[in-house]
């Protein structure tokens, strides 16, 4: 068994994961939930053996390194950096419905990593420009992250829908598909507080690439592409977290915001790679 | 507490501001990234048209990062941050170091969080249980008394107020960072062939030449490449030099640079140089050694040495992929050496009186990207601020709690309220387990 393999199971098994979660907020079968809690443990072992068959190959080969160093292996992280997040949210808020909007976009991640055509899976050597310890400090900040703003996006559909059906019947119990979410000011709360979580890490990944581009280029900030589109998504949450705390903003607003952070992080992430061109343009092969 | 604000003082220091600021921010950020930045006007023109390139230049759109308008934004921003953070840490410090034990009982009876309890046993007995309670889970507890109330009141996190600040003041440190280094330090480049020195390297972006004060050598550059072709390590082995002594000497790769009297030079580059060959010589009885560039057909020589070589013929390898040499060597009187060797490959020289190891490669020069940036520890230091600031503001919060025991006619109510600045309904569990502690306690009784 090689890692490519485990890798393609793992995508698999995040497809049935996700799908038994949204049976489960359909058909509210608590059935389907254990079983969708216990595809996504098993899910997170596989893609974690696959991680870390990943790196030993590259060892075997002669050109060990951390598996963080391109487009293929960033998105695995990126995936297993949001089945970590969401086990964490189930077990700690006992709820599994979560899973039905957070779930789905590890999945992707997966799948687009396992699919896509624009970039290469092999395990490639390091160049000289990443051949740095900053690289993991700086990949593993970033995808953290950029893990909370997909969870915080997924919190944030769910806040909207179970609120347009609440508004529909008046604010009353409905008895409906919804009525088994969190409470709304449950899901707020949430929302907010994963913000927070990916605003850290993303000022953390933004610091450790500075130090990095100036141990290698002898500059912390050069406004490519890649720096700037970092730096607007930072913009956005930060502007984000100042009207929750001082205007007091909640609710639809900031689920909405949470939906417009994540589009800004996929265009840093993808966007920049494939659209426009600078620094990171390795990133993107 | 609340003065007539002056309107002026009031506009910079609003929240509104910030966020007009921050948006601004990220939308005209955006327009650097879809319009290259810094390219020759004629680029713009071929790209986008006579009328549309001179609007660019107009508004500095081609350099926009550094536009006055881009940075006055930027000034805004500070001055926004400078204002409400000097209008705000006033209060800020009151809250921090007020005497919660002051707090009026009117101000206790409406906080929320908030509970009664009525207290069954003697009078004198209500605040010591209230307090054994409260210290379960609360140290540091603090009391006032008097004749007929007691207060008790216990905090956590109060300097975790100052956590948004030290956000703000992180900011502003980095930006002086970079004003300082935009002020005192520069940037520049230089391409040293291999075996050359440098006294001078040219600034990017300007055409200023700078002195370095020092002479900076490149002993030699090495290619390493990885069996698939891509570039696996560029190394340059420098020397620093100051009127011919040798003061430092550093193998540079990237990522790796070499740091001397405030100037750092970074491996940037290479390039190859046309019909040039450079040879590597290690006299392995002295253990002397030397890097001297050549030409084919002439005549090389080791200054000191004694040592005269040079390439009298080559021709290409069997297999066609590149070139071999015929190396002609003397150190003395005695007969010369001559022998073919390839490219890369290190040939051992036999003499009467010596053994050299003689290598043969491409002559390379070596890119070097120089900087000087004195302000670049206060951007270190204002990113580490910042993480720890983030850390505090976010996940720290200032936790209040207090109980008020208060006798009227041998009745004894017991009150107890609190309340988080952040992280309510965190606060609010916390709470709920102190309330049923006393719920569970046989002497009181919830009032609902």
């Amino acid at each position: 068994m090689d890692s490519s393999q485990l890798l393609g199971i793992t995508t698999f098994i995040l497809l049935a994961a996700s799908a038994l979660y949204i049976g489960l907020f359909i058909f509210r079968v608590q059935g389907l939930g254990v079983a969708a809690t216990a595809l996504t443990i098993v899910g997170l072992l596989t893609e974690t053996a696959g991680i870390i068959l990943r790196w030993m190959e590259s060892y075997r080969m002669g050109i060990g390194h951390a598996p963080l160093s391109n487009m293929y292996e960033s998105l695995i992280f990126f995936a297993w950096s949001i089945i970590v997040l969401y086990l964490f949210i189930e077990f700690r808020f006992k709820n599994r419905m979560i899973g039905a909007f957070v779930m789905p976009f590890a999945f992707l991640g997966m799948a687009y990593g396992s699919y896509a055509t624009e970039f290469s899976r092999e395990i490639t050597p390091l160049i000289p420009a990443l051949q740095s310890n900053w690289l993991i400090a700086h990949v593993i900040a970033c995808f953290i992250g950029y893990a909370a703003f997909a969870v915080a996006c997924g919190l944030g559909i769910m806040y909207l829908m179970k609120a347009r059906s609440q508004e529909k019947v008046g604010g009353r119990a409905t008895g409906g598909l919804l009525e088994s979410l969190p409470a709304l000011r449950q899901i707020d709360d949430l929302t907010h507080k994963t913000i927070l979580f990916g605003f850290l890490w993303l000022s953390a990944g933004i610091i450790t690439g500075a130090i990095w581009a100036n141990s290698a280029w002898g500059t912390y900030w050069s406004w490519d592409p890649k720096e700037t589109w970092s730096i607007i998504t930072w913009f956005i949450y930060g502007a984000t977290l100042h009207a929750r705390f001082t205007k007091g903003w909640g609710g639809k607003r900031i689920a909405w915001l949470a939906i417009i952070g994540l589009l800004s992080v996929v265009f840093t992430y993808y966007g920049v790679n494939f659209l426009l061109s600078g620094l990171h343009s390795y990133g993107g092969r | 507490m609340k003065q007539k604000d002056n309107p002026i003082i009031a506009f910079f220091a609003s929240v509104s501001l910030a966020l007009f600021v921050l948006f601004i921010l990220a939308v005209t950020s955006i327009i650097g990234t879809v319009i290259p930045q810094n390219e020759t006007p004629d680029k713009y023109i071929q790209f986008y048209g006579e009328k549309w390139s001179t609007i660019f230049h107009a508004l500095n759109i081609t350099d926009m990062y550094h536009s006055w308008w881009f940075l006055s934004l930027l000034a805004l921003l500070s001055i926004n941050l400078v204002v409400c953070t000097l209008k705000r840490l006033p209060h800020v410090w009151q809250t921090v170091m007020q005497d919660n034990l002051e707090t009026p009982a009117t101000r206790l009876n409406k906080m929320t969080p908030g509970r009664t309890f009525v207290f069954n046993g003697p009078v004198g007995e209500a605040a010591a249980a209230a307090r054994a309670l409260l210290a379960k889970t609360s140290r540091r507890i603090r009391e006032k008394s008097t004749n007929t109330e007691t207060l008790l009141f216990t905090q956590k996190g109060a300097w975790t107020r100052f956590g948004v600040y030290a956000v703000h003041t992180s900011i502003l440190i980095i930006f002086i960072g970079a004003i300082i280094g935009t002020l005192y330090g520069f940037k520049a480049f230089v391409m040293l062939p291999a075996g050359a020195t440098t006294d001078h390297v040219y600034e990017t972006g300007g055409n200023r030449t700078i002195p370095l004060g020092f002479d900076l050598r490149c002993e030699q550059f090495t290619l390493t490449l990885y069996d698939t072709g891509s570039p696996k390590e560029f190394r340059s082995e420098l020397t620093i030099l100051k009127d011919k002594t040798e003061l430092l000497r550093k193998s540079i790769v990237v990522n790796d640079p070499l740091s001397f009297q405030g100037l750092t030079f970074y491996q940037a580059s290479y390039q190859p140089i046309e019909g040039q060959l450079f040879a590597q010589l290690k006299n392995t009885r002295t253990g002397v050694s030397t890097g001297l560039p050549m030409k084919p057909r002439t005549e090389v020589s080791w200054p000191g040495e004694g040592v005269r070589f040079g390439v009298v013929n080559f021709e290409e390898t069997a297999n066609k992929t590149g070139y071999r040499f015929k190396i002609w060597f003397t150190d003395g009187p005695e007969t010369p050496s001559e022998f073919w060797m390839d490219l890369g490959a290190t040939a051992k020289i036999e003499r009467p009186g010596a053994t050299y190891d003689f290598t043969l490669t491409q002559h390379f020069a070596t890119g070097l990207q120089v900087a000087k940036d004195p302000g670049v520890w206060w951007v270190y230091i204002g990113c580490g601020l910042m993480l720890t600031g983030i850390t505090v503001a976010f996940f720290l919060s200032h936790r209040r709690i207090w109980i008020l025991v208060t006798t009227e006619h041998d009745r004894t109510e017991v009150l107890v309220c609190g309340g988080a600045n952040k992280n309510k309904l965190g606060f609010e569990k916390d709470f709920n387990a102190l309330i049923a502690r006393f719920a569970n306690h046989a002497q009181f009784t919830s009032q609902g």
